[in-house]
């Protein structure tokens, strides 16, 4: 792209990263064990990204495309119902 | 020139001189942390804000990368933003520096040039700002203390322009300029804040509306971003004479991006920026008394750099004197000499040149310096040869 099209000093409308796929990043992915999940939200709220997803009525699941891998949601899990497995 | 109002004199110090003007602007924030030689400035800003003479918000911050941050922080709000610093404080700022001009936020910074450490000194040399010559920022220096505050009106006019968008910095020297109380011929508040208007950004940070600023770039894209900084600052060669022009026309007052003695039909032309021009202009003076022919090239506008106008007033010049208030250890020569060289060299023209070093870490230059070094030029001993450290004990 000409350097005459791009915005005046990089700036950018909010909410693009959620178009930006980091499954790709990961070496290993969060796995929620349903039976041990109570749904306490703690994997939400750590959660640096956008990855972990709420529902009405059911258990947090996971948004792959938006998990990097990190485990922070493994470490922070007091039920310990999240385990990291390695990516294929 | 009719002048639209009467002045108030005042006799002021080249930093209360700033701090008069930044409470004239109208500035929303000013956030920065004090420092030799530059503290009185920080100083007035504080009693301002007490006294209720000054409406910005002043933000105390605990060191110069914090000030420059929250003046990041506040100018893409868009609001219009102030700091100032010196030495150590400039360079602790450098990271800052190109976040401003990267995020082309038009902040407004004031820098009482004072040479770095080590060894510490307070006094003045231009290796502070030198040091960040190539960080995207506006950079102009001063000569006396109502061209500090002059200047200071004219560049939030300069940055804020949408054509423009880029931070600035006022050099005047540490003491020599911070410190020298001088006559000034303060303007209304009126005529400048209606020659400054409102900063209009064609960004802002809203809640309602939420931006990403200085968003991560790719090597797909990041060299662009930079093409339209360099764009930006060659526009501020055209804006800057519609300010001047602008302020000329309630002040009666315009410096040029460049100011010339005698460079018409001069034997040998000096070229120099800061407070030193005068001086040197002084014993120009008194030499052309005694019928040499000589003449002096104040650069006022450094970044960006009026290439045309220096090769103009120095193409009839047989020989050219190059003054460096900054040294560059292990470089050709210092930067305006280097400047001047290019300059020369792009326009087609081979000349002599003598590159002079002077006044570093506050050491004082004389008219009687100033005859010196004319006199050097005219024995022809040093040009091409390496960079002369004038005034070193040997």
């Amino acid at each position: 792209m000409s350097w005459k099209q791009l915005e005046e000093g990089g700036v950018v409308k909010g909410g693009t990263s959620s178009s930006y796929i980091v499954s790709g990043w990961r070496v290993k992915r969060p796995v929620i064990n349903e039976a041990k999940c109570t749904n306490c939200l703690i994997c939400w709220i750590y959660c640096p990204e956008p990855a972990i997803v709420r529902h009405e009525g059911a258990k947090v699941t996971i948004d792959y495309d938006h998990c990097k891998g990190c485990g922070i949601c493994e470490t922070e899990c007091p039920p310990k119902a999240i385990t990291m497995v390695r990516e294929p | 020139m009719t002048l639209t109002q009467p002045m108030r004199v005042a006799a002021l110090q080249g930093d209360e001189a700033v701090a008069e003007a930044v409470r004239q602007c109208d500035v929303d924030v000013v956030a920065a942390y004090p420092i030799t030689p530059q503290t009185i400035i920080v100083e007035k800003l504080a009693e301002y804000v007490a006294d209720g003479r000054f409406r910005g918000e002043f933000v105390p911050v605990e060191s110069e990368h914090s000030a420059l941050s929250a003046c990041v922080g506040a100018s893409a709000t868009g609001a219009r933003v102030f700091t100032a610093t010196s030495s150590q404080g400039l360079a602790y700022m450098h990271e800052m520096l190109y976040n401003a001009s990267g995020m082309r936020l038009p902040i407004v910074m004031a820098v009482a040039n004072r040479a770095l450490s080590a060894p510490l000194v307070l006094n003045a040399d231009h290796g502070d700002m030198m040091g960040s010559r190539d960080s995207g920022w506006i950079q102009l220096y001063a000569e006396n203390v109502e061209e500090i505050y002059d200047r200071t009106i004219q560049l939030f006019k300069l940055s804020e322009d949408p054509r423009v968008m880029l931070p600035s910095a006022i050099n005047f020297e540490g003491f020599i300029l911070s410190h020298d109380k001088e006559r000034v011929r303060l303007l209304d508040d009126e005529p400048i804040r209606r020659f400054l208007g409102r900063p209009k950004p064609k960004h802002k940070i809203d809640p309602d509306a939420p931006l990403t600023f200085g968003a991560i770039a790719t090597p797909d894209t990041y060299y662009e971003f930079r093409m339209q900084q360099t764009e930006a600052m060659k526009n501020v060669l055209h804006v800057f004479d519609e300010v001047e022009m602008e302020f000329e026309g309630f002040s009666g007052r315009r410096y040029g991006a460049v100011d010339a003695y005698n460079t018409d039909g001069a034997d040998v032309v000096m070229v120099i920026n800061g407070s030193a021009a005068g001086t040197m202009r002084a014993a120009a003076r008194a030499l052309n008394g005694s019928g040499e022919k000589v003449g002096v090239l104040a650069i006022k506008l450094y970044r960006p750099f009026p290439m045309e106008q220096v090769v103009s007033h120095l193409a009839q010049a047989r020989a050219v004197v190059a003054m460096d208030r900054s040294l560059s250890p292990g470089a050709p020569s210092g930067p305006v000499s280097e400047d001047v060289k290019s300059a020369l060299q792009l326009a087609g023209l081979t000349k002599p040149i003598m590159s002079v070093v002077y006044g570093i870490g506050g050491r004082d230059l004389s008219t009687d310096d100033g005859k010196n070094i004319f006199g050097m030029a005219k024995e022809g001993g040093t040009f091409g040869a390496s960079t002369v450290m004038y005034g070193v004990k040997i």
